[in-house]
């Protein structure tokens, strides 16, 4: 008898439980945000990318942005944040996701910053039925291996970071015949130098490569890498580092000297271009891994912006956050344009089909989704040089690459784009 | 042969089978990557026993899955059964070959040595543009000979084949441990010397225990290629050896249900720290650790001993 | 010839870093025979409390001199006081129990310390590089080095010999040893173990922190700088043979110099090497190379 109720009593609560956690309410949008909140790539990316996505939720939610991004929330639906950290590897990330989709029932999931779980988590997506939009991961893999419906990208992959970062040494330096390489040992690593080198090879015949290094990543120690650099010495170092890697190399490598002789390239040097620019050398090639930051065009968008962020946070943005500012943005938008009436949360499918081949301007000037059908934006690639003038940060030399004459056109993968000589490619 | 003990065992497999397809998917997710998990933990508690504690199991974990990733990807396959047969035939050749080596160390140099082959294993893959780096590459959903049954938004066959594995396997190690070479295990850990003066060779029963932690391992590593669809090098890193030692002994060793059991409380724990704290989810568990440590020593295996003997009473 | 010079100075650098890092964990084990894993932890304390302070300091215009001493100043402070409190506040407690339990006991610790570092300063990098930048730098062969880098060789060698001396010529490391070599004969003995423990794991603590904020001026200082460095300890100490503060000076300089030659002519190999090292050592010499030999009993 006693068993009979308690059996009955346990059926009931998950009867409860289950219809509890489905009946969400219309009245918030949860979105679920997933960043790094741990370990070494939280300071440079994921923290700074929390803070702008607060900074936009909170003006969002107060109606406070300038058009057409007034509306209150998305489409009149307050935004209630849901923070994953994004540490753990993709086994975590795709558990997580899961979890945020099934567990916190989100309405819609921005993040990864990592390339592997950017790999690992539109699987899931599209198994889920979610609509995801990727915020800062590089691989050009994504979209290259597969299609998919709900899955998005709403900045250019790091293709275009080297591709343009050859070009700009080709027609900006000096006598180039000779490069050398440190990157970290990992996917990223050995993915920009790989596109760094086969474009160079495509741009400019006769430059060899001195010296490539690939210490682990997080080493934090490179007294025998700069010595390495030292003694095989190149017209232009190139690097992707980022974080306290870069900037430890940086620091020894100007302790040492390394940079009077020899250019540095940095992709990724914009990240930590403002709150390091002591020590950044002069003539330094500094990328933003796209129109960020210190290279965004100018527009009452961007005024806003970087106002609103060195207000609250005491420092400019940097690429990261634009990054995760654009995915919020276009999500919205997309959204309210598939929306019927004013109130209304959307169908996945909606969203999706409306997210397609979007349009949208930014505080990083226009994104365009014209790449991996529809689902991956396209957009300038920006170098510039560091140089000090009565000591503020002025960046010289600053070249603007047309997304066409930097990224792949829609269909064709990268490294094949790459070797086949930039076929289709429109530079200004 | 049918004691009570067994079909207790038989009700509650069929329960957690059927119960796959009314269970929200993340918990089944959950339970799968946690079950196949506790399957390397068994194989690590199988070789504790012996007093061996090996802080490279990532090595059989990670080649399993890249064994079961690589395979159907070059032979266009997604049939379960001979994945998985792939990955036991891959744990046996490489571990033939390293535990010849291995099986003559103890102690912390055991420990070092496996981490090393791992770290080594590591090395490889992320060099290995082709099998995608450090990115890793995805995994096909498995189907039983073209038959699956997806339910609650995801597919069940993998949860169904970490079910069925878990209690085969757990049955047959059960066995084991009361088979005079599993017994072997705790005089080698107790005095290696007496055991050799038996007339027992050490090194062979060692060498055959890795080779069974090898195997199980490498089966915990293709349930979670399949189950999760994706892969990287990450898998054989000493972190991960760590957490499946971590598990092990937070476990503890006292019966073979304990690290399947320990390995779903570990992540149900991991999950939940996660969401109560996104940024100090890491003091959660090493809080939670410590406890288990100082209240628990012999594991948590030694709690359901502990409320048994209080129900008796 | 500018070669051979650059492998030389980039291997004793390296490995001076490496051995004021595994001294406190191989001698923490010696002694209490727990592999301490919460080490990393004290070395990423001992750089943020060194950075944060440098920081301030320079902020506040003072004569750059004195930062080097307060480096050692924030290793001490540091150092003293999270050895105190892990060791009086938890590890005494734990005393006795299996040495694998022990790792995971410290394992733990290194988990709460992790979070706690996150919490105290934050995931901001610290910066500081001003007593790096401020020795200068010397020109050999073509070659140029800090001569800050210098200067770390010349304080390892210092630490390396008070180390030795310590243990071998006073009173006070003679005991040590004999707590080493057998913790139960000493305390019949009259020795006072626990005190010893302590004494120990305090100095073990100083010297991870130590590490840490000598090398804090050269980098950035982030979250997880510990982590990355434990097993590189790891893998010295076991090399050097797990006790031995001399075999982890030996083991320091053999991961050095090979990781310099690998750099130098074999970037790729560069993540292999350490295991290759170790591997090839424990195949030959399965203790390590100084262990302390151990009587067997039957």
């Amino acid at each position: 008898m006693l068993k009979t109720i308690s059996k009955m009593a346990v059926c009931g609560a998950v009867a409860i439980g289950a219809l509890a956690s489905t009946a969400h309410a219309a009245d918030e949008y949860k979105l679920g945000l997933v960043t790094f909140l741990s370990g070494g790539a939280a300071g440079p990316f994921g923290v700074p990318a929390k803070n702008g996505a607060d900074l936009l939720i909170d003006a969002l939610n107060a109606g406070t942005m300038p058009a057409p991004y007034n509306k209150v929330g998305i489409n009149g639906v307050k935004i209630a944040p849901v923070y994953v950290d994004e540490a753990g590897g993709a086994t975590k990330q795709v558990s997580e996701y899961r979890n945020l989709v099934e567990r916190q029932g989100v309405n819609g999931v921005v993040g990864y910053i990592s390339s592997g779980d950017c790999l690992a988590v539109p699987g899931v997506a599209e198994e889920m039925k979610k609509v995801t939009v990727l915020f800062d991961c590089g691989t050009p893999r994504v979209f290259e291996e597969a299609n998919y419906k709900y899955v998005f990208r709403t900045a250019s992959t790091a293709t275009m970071d080297n591709v343009g970062a050859a070009r700009y040494i080709a027609e900006k330096v000096n006598g180039l015949n000779m490069v050398s390489g440190i990157n970290q040992n990992y996917s990223f690593g050995h993915d920009s130098w790989t596109d760094f080198t086969t474009s160079l090879e495509k741009i400019k015949k006769g430059v060899d490569v001195s010296t490539k290094q690939f210490p682990k990543i997080y080493a934090g120690q490179y007294g025998a890498e700069v010595s390495a650099l030292m003694v095989n010495p190149s017209s232009v170092i190139h690097s992707s580092f980022w974080g306290g890697d870069m900037e430890a190399f940086l620091l020894q490598g100007s302790a040492r000297g390394l940079f009077e002789d020899q250019k540095v390239l940095l992709t990724c040097g914009e990240s930590a271009l403002y709150k390091f620019a002591d020590n950044f050398p002069e003539g330094a090639i500094v990328g933003a891994r796209g129109p960020n930051g210190i290279y965004a065009p100018k527009s009452e968008l961007n005024d806003w912006f970087q106002k609103e962020y060195k207000a609250r946070f005491g420092t400019e943005p940097t690429y990261p956050v634009y990054h995760m500012v654009q995915a919020i943005m276009g999500l919205k938008l997309a959204t309210e344009k598939a929306a019927e009436k004013d109130g209304s949360i959307p169908t996945d499918e909606a969203v999706a089909a409306a997210f397609e081949y979007l349009e949208y301007d930014s505080p990083a000037g226009k994104i365009v989704m014209s790449s991996g059908n529809g689902h991956q934006a396209v957009q300038e690639m920006v170098f510039g040089q560091v140089s000090k003038v009565d000591g503020k940060l002025v960046m010289k030399d600053v070249v603007r690459y047309a997304p066409s004459c930097v990224n792949p056109p829609n269909g064709v993968k990268a490294a094949d784009w790459i070797a086949s000589g930039f076929k289709g490619a429109v530079c200004n | 042969m049918m004691t009570k003990n067994r079909i207790y065992l038989l009700i509650l497999a069929v329960a957690m089978i059927f119960a796959g397809l009314v269970m929200p998917y993340w918990f089944s997710f959950l339970v799968t990557v946690a079950l196949a998990k506790g399957l390397v933990v068994l194989g690590l508690v199988i070789l504790m026993r012996a007093g061996l504690v090996s802080f490279g199991q990532g090595l059989y974990y990670c080649a399993g899955a890249y064994a079961v990733g690589a395979f159907s990807d070059y032979f266009k396959t997604d049939n379960l059964l001979l994945l998985l047969l792939v990955a036991i035939v891959c744990a046996l050749v490489i571990s033939s070959i390293v535990g010849l080596l291995l099986s003559r160390y103890r102690d912390i140099f055991f420990a070092m040595f496996s981490m090393a082959f791992s770290m080594i294993l590591y090395g490889i893959l992320v060099k290995s543009a082709a099998l995608g780096s450090s990115d890793g590459f995805n995994v096909v959903s498995p189907t039983f000979f073209g038959w699956t049954v997806h339910a609650s938004g995801g597919n069940m066959l993998t949860y169904w084949a970490a079910i069925v594995l878990a209690f085969l396997v757990g049955a047959v190690i059960w066995r084991y441990f009361k088979s005079p070479m599993g017994m072997a295990g705790e005089a080698i850990r107790e005095n290696e010397i007496r055991v050799e003066y038996l007339g027992i060779s050490v090194q062979k029963v060692i060498y055959i225990k890795y080779i069974i932690a090898a195997v199980l391992a490498s089966l915990g590593g293709a349930i979670t290629a399949m189950t999760v669809g994706h892969i990287d090098p990450e898998m054989a890193y000493w972190t991960t050896s760590g957490e499946f030692v971590f598990i092990a002994l937070m476990a503890g060793t006292g019966h073979v249900a304990a690290p399947l059991v320990g390995a779903i409380i570990f992540e149900l724990l991991r999950t939940f720290a996660f969401q109560v704290s996104p940024y100090t989810w890491q003091m959660i568990l090493g809080i939670a650790l410590l406890a288990i440590i100082i209240f628990l020593p012999n594991g948590l295996w030694s709690l359901k001993e502990k409320l048994m003997k209080g129900a008796k009473s | 010839m500018n070669l051979a010079l650059a492998v030389l100075v980039d291997g004793v650098v390296y490995s001076s870093w490496l051995f004021l890092i595994a001294a406190g964990l191989t001698l923490i084990y010696g002694v209490m025979k727990i592999l301490n894993m919460a080490h990393g932890s004290f070395y990423a304390i001992g750089a943020y409390a060194g950075a944060s302070l440098i920081g301030v300091y320079f902020a506040g215009g003072n004569p750059p001199w004195a930062s080097y001493l307060l480096l050692i100043g924030a290793a001490l402070v540091s150092g003293l006081i999270i050895g105190l409190l892990i060791e009086r506040g938890f590890l005494r407690f734990m005393y006795g129990r299996d040495e694998v339990v022990m790792i995971l006991v410290t394992y733990g610790i290194l988990l709460i310390l992790e979070d706690t570092i996150k919490l105290l300063w934050g995931v901001d990098p610290y910066f500081a590089y001003q007593p790096y930048t401020l020795l200068g730098r010397t020109k050999m062969y073509g070659l140029s080095f800090a001569n800050y880098d210098f200067m770390l060789i010349a304080v390892t060698a210092l630490v390396a010999l008070v180390l030795w001396w310590s243990l071998n010529r006073t009173r006070a490391g003679k005991i040590l040893q004999s707590v080493i070599h057998d913790r139960e004969m000493a305390g019949a003995l009259g020795v006072n173990v626990t005190k010893i423990f302590t004494i120990t794991f305090v100095i073990g603590a100083f010297l991870g922190a130590f590490a840490g904020a000598l090398t804090a001026p050269g980098i950035s200082v982030v979250p997880g700088i510990g982590i990355e460095v434990i097993i590189l300890a790891f893998a010295v100490v076991v090399i050097g043979g797990l006790g031995s503060v001399g075999g982890a000076f030996v083991g320091a300089l053999i991961v050095g110099l090979s990781r310099a030659l690998s750099v130098h002519l074999y970037p790729d190999g560069e993540l292999f090497v350490i295991y290759g090292v170790m591997g090839l050592v424990l195949a030959f010499r399965p203790q390590g190379l100084f262990a302390i030999a151990g009587a067997r009993k039957i």
